[in-house]
């Protein structure tokens, strides 16, 4: 493995940070990107691939750092300016006018006039010339709204080409593709670049990275790790790099766990809109006084798997036991007042009401019992010292309970939803990312608020992205790739490698990976 | 702080108030009439008591038919069709307490009750298609106005019409002695003066009160109406905790629907007796207006409903003394909307603002919070 260094750089980003309120997603990230090359920015969710992009195409702007194209300076302050400096970028949710046909929705925005209407028959020409020099296989008068996805996405690529960029950034592409439209892609990839194009591609499937990209870049929680050529790496190497070759200490608390089984799920299948199976077949059982560790990279089927245990996604085969208890045609209510209670991926969206008061809040998933109810009446009195009780256990930082959710500070708001649940005494705790986004005093906190209600007997599904909180928290870790469970580890045992190699699907590959050079 | 919310909370409603009054001056000043002469006119015309009572007569409708918005609005459902919903179900209400003849209390009490199912399943049509087929509560309600609107002259025409009527006023029967609402006359003259020119003080105001309580102690004080408000808020968060999406949009519908079935009762109760060519229309229109001024709130919704009941009230002056158009209040009016949307957004971030700012501060000494959490 040799770090690689060309000589003409067509885009150079030197020291990037970007800070959000309490993260920091980019730090001093380099970034030098060859002219005429395919380059893979990998790493986990959260690395900090995403906000380096935007960077870079304009959509937000760095605190600190320089950014170099074709050797100049520049400062983009939005997507314009740098499409005017020859930078494109292709989202990974297509951003297309499903009522208009392609040839319009290429020029959208960028219309060729004659005489002040748009000049169809010219524009008409340019399209079939890109598709034609390009092999890009598109019918510009066809709508948009009839077009498979792959088709979509060709035309946000000739959207980009339409507007003169010579470098394309795709993000995450192959997300949202079948087999065949992701060799059809590359193969559209490797004309653009036999062409002169540079390619930003990111990815965090290894056989894909591998099999398409000269040279790869790898984030780790926002630095840049190394950049390596593909020629001189493997999958399992690369998936270590993405991991980290570190691994925090796992609890070395005593096991609490008992053989009761609280939660037991029995071949559940979650189907997805389009009826594929988010989640297939999944055989976990969490027993009390137990946490369980899911790990994996996102959109493998976790949310989906959680969703479904709380009832808010229907399932589509399998069985979930409570207790030993089907819950099979529970609504979402009832599962709630067995005892199942819920820290929400996002609290903004599934947790919280921002502009109701703190009280009302706390009683959020719980106001169908006492102390927040009495019967059909709401008890404000009781709700109120509930209330009371869980900012000061919990130490939530406000200036009472009747200021708005929304005032606090992400790290206070997510001790209120844990405190909430945690008061509420549930026999069940569901909680995905629990300290995603919140300062590490925080998130301490939360850590040590799970760690008691373990010891008390509390069942957790841990669903989290965060390696420390699975290995520090966690009795049992399992990894989802696909919607499966393709691995159970001793979190004291496990090693990165191994971690790594599960989540990205590497080390199935490993056995098979002669297919990753062209 | 408590102060500093009220303050809040008043600014909004008074600056918009002030502003529709300069904005519509202007236009006074540009159609060439004096507005001040106007104003004078309205005030001295709208302090009488008689202006009064028609004001306390036409807020009790605007009231019902702003708490029947409100309901809607306080989990983000538009109900466009409170105005379908209350002229059909006064129609049929009216037709029904003709039809009947039966005890004082039990008289009114069927009519209310005929009015409320009438106006609660027509707008359960429009929920029950909103979680059946996903249309928009906006779109159909608007369609199912004209639906109503239709249906009502139809039923009217073609079965309910008072066969012994020879005047061409396409009414239905009227109601008997028994099925008629009190006036409040005796307690105004009471305090006051007696009331010329035959107007009275329909004592339906006092359901409208009513209507009032129960929808704030519904909305604060029951599981139910937190639930309501949760999806109003927030949809999302409101699911994952237990609240069953459509059949709270359900719920919602046909309580809005209920509260418009009484919003033609007042006049239906206390004065007309009949269902007729004369009655009030565009109500559940204005209740819109109502219910975005009032702030969804049982008090806001009143002084509300009283200042556009005021407003109605006072303008026929206008066409008899000076030049200036009655039209004037129309426009002011929607001033008013239009000015109190935008204060109130002003307001609110004000509001949020200075809350981040105190939340901040809280968690900053973090010597006074380890004090006060016990250790």
């Amino acid at each position: 493995m040799t770090v690689k260094s060309s000589p003409t750089p067509v885009v150079e980003l030197t020291g990037i940070t970007k800070r959000f309120p309490g993260v920091v997603a980019n730090d001093r990230v380099d970034l030098r990107v060859a002219e005429g090359e395919i380059h893979a920015v990998v790493g986990e969710n959260g690395a900090g691939k995403s906000t380096l992009m935007k960077i870079l195409y304009g959509m937000q702007s760095a605190d600190e750092g320089r950014m170099q194209v074709n050797g100049s300076e520049v400062r983009f302050s939005s997507p314009a300016e740098a499409i005017d400096a020859g930078i494109g970028m292709v989202h990974q949710h297509f951003m297309l006018a499903d009522n208009l046909t392609v040839l319009e929705n290429v020029v959208l925005g960028a219309e060729p006039t004659r005489r002040g209407t748009i000049d169809r028959r010219s524009a008409h020409r340019d399209l079939e010339e890109l598709g034609r020099s390009y092999g890009l296989d598109l019918h510009p008068d066809d709508l948009v709204e009839t077009l498979e996805v792959g088709e979509r996405q060709r035309v946000e690529i000739i959207k980009v080409l339409y507007r003169g960029a010579r470098v394309l950034i795709l993000d995450e592409p192959t997300a949202v593709l079948v087999p065949q439209e992701v060799e059809e892609l590359f193969r559209n990839l490797r004309e653009l670049k036999s062409q002169g194009h540079t390619i930003i591609f990111i990815d965090h499937k290894l056989a894909e990275v591998l099999a398409i990209a000269d040279t790869i870049t790898v984030l780790r929680q926002g630095r840049t790790v190394t950049t390596v050529d593909s020629s001189e790496v493997t999958a399992q190497e690369l998936a270590e790099l993405m991991v980290g070759s570190e691994l925090p200490a796992p609890s070395t608390e005593p096991r609490a766990s008992d053989e009761h089984v609280m939660l037991s799920m029995q071949g559940l299948s979650v189907a997805d809109a389009d009826g594929r199976s988010a989640v297939d077949a999944v055989n976990l059982d969490v027993h009390r006084g137990e946490i369980v560790g899911v790990a994996g990279v996102e959109g493998n089927g976790q949310g989906e798997l959680i969703e479904a245990v709380l009832g808010l996604r229907p399932t589509s085969g399998g069985d979930l036991l409570l207790d030993g208890e089907s819950m099979a045609g529970w609504p979402v209510r009832r599962r709630r007042e067995a005892g199942i209670g819920y820290v929400p991926e996002d609290r903004h969206r599934r947790g919280l009401l921002p502009d109701a008061p703190l009280w009302e809040n706390a009683m959020l998933g719980h106001q169908t019992q006492p102390p927040y109810a009495r019967g059909p009446w709401l008890n404000r009195s009781g709700a109120r010292e509930a209330t009371t009780r869980i900012v000061s256990s919990f130490d939530v930082r406000t200036p009472g309970i009747d200021t708005s959710a929304r005032a606090l500070s992400g790290g206070n708001q997510q001790k209120l939803v844990i405190g909430r649940e945690m008061q509420a005494g549930p026999r069940m705790l569901v909680a995905a990312h629990p300290t995603r986004g919140i300062d590490v005093g925080a998130q301490a906190a939360v850590w040590e608020n799970l760690r008691t209600a373990r010891r008390d007997g509390l069942a957790v599904l841990l669903v989290s992205a965060d390696l420390e909180e699975l290995i520090g928290l966690a009795d049992r870790l399992v990894v989802m790739l696909r919607g499966r469970i393709v691995a159970e580890l001793d979190p004291a045992t496990t090693t990165p490698r191994l971690l790594g190699g599960h989540m990205t699907g590497a080390a199935g590959e490993a056995t098979d990976d002669e297919g990753r050079t062209p | 702080m408590t102060l500093r919310r009220i303050a809040l909370a008043l600014a909004a409603p008074v600056c918009a108030f002030a502003i529709s009054i300069a904005l519509s001056s202007l236009v006074l000043l540009a159609v060439g009439t004096s507005p001040l002469e106007a104003w004078l006119e309205m005030l001295s015309y709208g302090s009488r008591l008689e202006t009064l009572v028609e004001t306390g007569n036409r807020a009790t409708q605007l009231y019902l038919a702003g708490i029947a918005v409100a309901i809607g609005f306080r989990m983000n459902l538009f109900n466009i069709g409170v105005e379908g919903q209350y002229v059909l179900a006064a129609m049929l209400a009216a037709a029904a307490g003709g039809a009947v003849d039966l005890p004082p209390i039990l008289h009114v009490t069927l009519i209310m009750v005929v009015a409320m199912a009438v106006g609660s399943s027509f707008a359960g049509v429009a929920g029950y298609l909103k979680v059946s087929r996903g249309v928009h509560e906006v779109i159909s309600t608007i369609m199912l106005n004209a639906v109503a609107l239709g249906l009502t002259g139809f039923l009217l025409r073609s079965w309910l019409l008072d066969e012994a009527d020879t005047t061409l006023n396409m009414m239905t029967p009227e109601i008997p002695p028994s099925g008629r609402f009190p006036n409040l006359n005796g307690v105004v003259e009471g305090l006051s003066r007696e009331i010329t020119r035959g107007r009275e003080l329909w004592g339906f105001l006092l359901v409208a009160i009513l209507v009032g309580v129960l929808f704030h102690l519904f909305l604060s004080r029951t599981r139910a109406g937190y639930d309501l408000r949760a999806t109003g808020l927030n949809p999302f968060a409101a699911e994952a905790s237990g609240v069953h999406p459509s059949s709270t949009v359900v719920r919602a519908m046909l309580l809005s629907g209920a509260v418009a079935g009484l919003i033609g009762l007042p006049e239906i109760l206390g004065d007309a007796h009949k269902y007729d060519l004369n009655f009030t229309q565009g109500l559940g229109f204005a209740g819109i207006a109502v219910a975005l001024i009032g702030r969804n709130h049982a008090v806001g919704v009143g002084i509300a409903a009283l200042l556009f009941g005021w407003l109605d009230s006072a303008a026929p002056i206008l066409d008899v003394v000076g030049d200036t158009p009655r039209e004037i209040v129309s426009i002011l009016q929607g001033v008013v909307v239009l000015s109190a949307v935008v204060a109130f957004e002003v307001v609110s971030r004000i509001r949020r603002a200075t809350e981040a700012r105190d939340a901040a501060e809280a968690t900053l000494p973090t010597v006074a919070a380890t004090d006060g959490s016990p250790s």
